[in-house]
């Protein structure tokens, strides 16, 4: 449904979108996100199980940036219109981590008789460092 | 330890149905604040919501994909994906998910040793038998917990 894409967000290949922070995420942010996803790995709520497998502290769901980085899209392009949404999970994020959503659109493209959007996504820490790397095709 | 015996192990079939609430309480929990998630009666799903058909497995599927046997200490989510044949469904659409191990297979990793990637699809369908939405999941199996970054 095209008439939904936000009018002020250029279409054009190698357009920057707007970055988003979101954050200092918290350990409530993940057990939020565990409830609502259904995925109880205890890595990420439970700190003696967090330590025993290595790790300082628990940290945070993958699919919860994920899932972020889902919303920065939805926001800028509608939630009628996504059509693939990939991600490659990369740094782990901990308690009191800033994330940034950023992205680019990479090909304007005609398929399945409609518009569409490729972008390339990322998502980073407040060090720098990559949290989650994505792909994703929308309908303008 | 993955018993690569188990490419091709399918899940059971079963039903889902799409939710106003959980996908409000799924679009608040990604800090989602479009209308369209929150207001609609019958909102389009996320696109991550997919993830919550765990909800709806028998508790058989669980034992099917067990056999597997990934240790949860040693695993990471490797990649995601989600693809949708058209718009993304709405609440109050009724689905069918069913789930097959795609490929099962080894990579030397720089820090965990040597690491086992798991990839598992799950198809969507209509009840019309419409393939409407798929998930690809890469699970990863390190060969000891990775440092922290």
């Amino acid at each position: 449904m095209p008439a939904e894409t936000e009018a002020t967000i250029s279409l054009d290949e190698g357009t920057e979108l707007p970055p988003r922070p979101f954050g200092p995420l918290t350990r409530t942010n993940f057990v939020r996100y565990q409830g609502a996803s259904g995925d109880f790995n205890p890595i990420h709520h439970d700190e003696h199980f967090a330590q025993s497998a290595g790790f300082p502290t628990v940290f945070s769901v993958g699919m919860l940036q994920a899932g972020l980085l889902a919303t920065y899209c939805t926001d800028l392009f509608g939630p009628d219109n996504v059509r693939r949404f990939k991600v490659q999970f990369r740094e782990q994020v901990w308690p009191d981590d800033t994330l940034t959503a950023s992205g680019t659109v990479v090909r304007r493209h005609a398929e399945d008789g409609e518009e569409r959007v490729d972008l390339e996504l990322v998502v980073t820490r407040q060090t720098g460092g990559t949290a989650i790397k994505g792909q994703a095709t929308f309908a303008v | 330890m993955v018993d690569k015996s188990a490419v091709g192990l399918e899940g059971p079939a079963f039903e889902m149905t799409v939710e106003r609430g959980k996908v409000r309480e799924f679009a608040r929990a990604t800090m989602s604040e479009r209308p369209e998630y929150l207001d609609d009666p019958a909102p389009p799903i996320t696109p991550t919501f997919l993830t919550t058909s765990t909800f709806w497995q028998p508790p058989d599927a669980a034992g099917v994909f067990r056999k597997v046997g990934m240790d949860l200490k040693r695993l990471l989510h490797g990649e995601q994906e989600y693809e949708f044949f058209g718009p993304p469904p709405r609440a109050g659409d009724v689905l069918t998910a069913h789930s097959r191990v795609e490929s099962i297979f080894e990579k030397d990793g720089k820090r965990g040793g040597t690491m086992t990637f798991v990839v598992t699809i799950t198809d969507f369908t209509d009840p019309g038998g419409k393939l409407v939405a798929r998930a690809r999941s890469t699970a990863i199996e390190t060969g000891r917990a990775p440092d922290a970054s």
